[in-house]
């Protein structure tokens, strides 16, 4: 019992961890028709760049949660950056830009083994969450409980920048008909700036704040970004709501796959992905792009 | 005798004797990874060119047949056998990819191709019974067909050439058919062709299939090419590795993907013995052609051949009168 509960609560974290990553994933995609591949890499550079501040650099170590805005903030303006000097140079050819995206991916991958070597490093639990909250016969960890709260605040704040506010509003009408967007008066162009800065940012801070958690590796890219791609086929593009039901659903799927098939767990995936192709090619709360 | 004629027999003669003149063994293995790998990116080439549907999943593909090939062999199947066996089974695997990435196009088909791409690596990685996770499978024999042990590079040189000779004739052939001009067709008009009554699914499908075939053939050549198979192989650099070679050549065309995979090979097999950097130069090198050259190598250079001599002649033209 209190193994299923444990794993349960475990699977609810690594969702809302997911959720952070896949929202920005599924903005970006659903804006500007662009799976940005280097998602997980953003990820991971978020995770490293938090992980120096916190652990110290040249005598300056900053507060675990100071060290993740720098983080997000570094990452996000790295992402505008990508955005306004590469993506922008070409303009509605979508192929190209994804193979920037993947060519940049790599580099940054390469980037990081050089700077931070092969070895793991390890993120230690910001101060005041290394407890346990115990609950009847199981004990959880404050930290991963705290996830949690933070992806439901998260979520719940996108939900309001989308839906209640006039940038919401803007990037729902850029997503839905960029041209008459344009019509219309909305600059369409800043949008995506915006829209893929956040996303970035959402991506370097889900990184920092997993990082106690799964610790920071070479090879963590490549672990998150097809989370997120399954993510956004399960949950459908440019959907909040969806993003949100489809992490929680890798979740659950991806941590029972480990404990219960370990060397099939990445394989597990499959089989949701599979079924929502067949049943729902434009995922379950997607609406259909032309 | 046209010029092109002339090129096509000069080209034969050079691959022919190859062995005879080329420096070094190393360079005669260099020569048969670019082989092997050229018949990887026209397969590919035949979806990313001809049909309009950029796969990242392709290494997946390449691993399943080496996986399969890898398998059988170490299980104590005979090579012919586990071979056919691997084919199939290669074969099968792409009829499941296509199935499942042909419910969307375009970005979507991307997405998808990426996906399952991705988790076939996770299957190679994680799948330690059955893969040897990072270990790899070794193998320890090539086989030896009517007597020819393919043991040396010289012969592993010539069978790898015949099968690259046989898939270019296969490209030229599929080109030209009515086939390949569905499949341009399904490219550019997808609507026109369900209009004039094409089965537009069932012709990408066909090209999958195809382009899955010759996957299969590059995949069983690098097996016994490295007679190793590690997740490596199966990494999203790989299938990125591949599709470089056939946009940097030139996708759509026949020679492009060849040109690509000789500079992708070169390139990786020179600097990776000066730097470590390797990924991070693929990286560049992605983002250069695709911002400098985006047609690739081949039809920007004829391009600007072109613009050369039609200068040179409208200069001659005007000085006549």
């Amino acid at each position: 019992m209190t193994f299923w509960l444990v794993l349960t609560v475990n699977s609810i974290t690594f969702g809302g961890l997911l959720f952070l990553l896949s929202a920005g994933f599924s903005l970006i995609f659903g804006l500007m028709r662009i799976p940005n591949l280097t998602h997980g890499s953003l990820f991971m550079l978020g995770a490293y760049v938090g992980a120096t501040f916190a652990g110290g650099l040249i005598g300056l170590q900053l507060n675990f949660w100071l060290a993740a805005v720098v983080a997000t903030l570094t990452v996000a303006a790295f992402g505008a950056a990508t955005e306004r000097l590469l993506l922008r140079r070409l303009p509605g050819n979508q192929l190209a830009q994804v193979l920037v995206t993947l060519g940049i991916s790599f580099m940054i991958a390469d980037f990081c083994l050089m700077l931070w070597g092969g070895d793991p490093v390890n993120v230690l639990t910001p101060e005041g969450f290394a407890g346990f909250v115990r609950a009847g016969p199981a004990a959880f960890p404050t930290y991963r409980l705290a996830i949690i709260v933070i992806a439901v605040i998260f979520a719940a704040g996108l939900w309001f920048l989308l839906d209640r506010t006039r940038l919401g509003a803007m990037i729902r009408a850029g997503v839905d008909d960029p041209d008459m967007a344009r019509v219309v008066g909305i600059r369409v162009s800043k949008l995506f700036t915006i829209v893929f800065a956040l996303g970035a940012g959402l991506a370097a801070f889900a990184g920092i704040v997993g990082a106690p958690m799964l610790s920071v590796y070479p090879g963590l890219d490549q672990d998150m970004l097809p989370l997120a791609l399954v993510v956004v086929i399960l949950g459908g593009t440019g959907s909040l709501l969806g993003s949100f039901v489809g992490s929680i659903l890798i979740g659950f799927i991806y941590n029972f796959g480990q404990a219960l098939l370990p060397e099939l767990a990445y394989f597990v995936l499959f089989l949701p992905m599979l079924l929502v192709l067949i049943l729902r090619p434009q995922g379950l709360f997607g609406r259909i792009i032309a | 005798m046209n010029a092109r004629f002339a090129a096509l027999t000069v080209a034969l003669a050079a691959l022919a004797t190859l062995p005879f003149w080329m420096i070094g063994v190393y360079y005669l293995n260099v020569s048969s990874q670019i082989l092997f790998y050229a018949i990887f990116a026209l397969g590919l080439n035949v979806l990313v060119g001809y049909a309009g549907l950029v796969s990242l999943g392709h290494a997946g593909l390449f691993g399943i047949v080496a996986y399969a090939l890898g398998f059988l062999l170490s299980d104590g199947w005979g090579h012919p056998a586990a071979i056919a066996m691997a084919m199939a089974i290669g074969l099968a695997g792409t009829a499941v990819f296509a199935a499942l990435s042909l419910r969307a196009t375009g970005i979507g088909f991307i997405m998808i191709t990426l996906a399952i791409g991705e988790i076939l690596w996770g299957l190679a990685y994680r799948w330690i019974s059955f893969t040897g996770g990072d270990n790899g499978i070794s193998l320890h024999s090539r086989p030896a067909p009517f007597g020819y042990s393919m043991a040396s590079p010289y012969t592993f040189y010539y069978t790898t050439l015949i099968m690259f000779l046989l898939t270019v004739v296969a490209m030229a052939i599929f080109v030209r058919s009515p086939f390949g001009a569905a499949l341009r067709g399904t490219r550019d008009q997808p609507r026109r062709m369900t209009a004039l009554g094409y089965h537009v699914w069932a012709i990408r499908f066909w090209a999958c299939m195809f382009s899955g075939l010759l996957t299969c053939v590059a995949g069983i050549l690098f097996v016994y090419y490295t007679q190793f198979i590690s997740p490596q192989t199966v990494a999203l650099t790989s299938s990125a590795e591949v599709l470089l070679m056939v946009i940097s050549g030139g996708p759509a065309t026949l020679l492009g993907p060849i040109v690509g995979a000789g500079l992708v090979v070169l390139v990786k097999t020179v600097v990776s013995g000066f730097i470590e950097r390797w990924n991070f130069l693929l990286g560049a090198i992605f983002v250069a052609i695709v911002i400098l050259m985006p047609e690739g190598l081949v039809p920007g250079t004829l391009r600007l051949w072109r613009l050369f001599w039609r200068k040179q002649r409208g200069a001659r033209t005007e000085a006549q009168p």
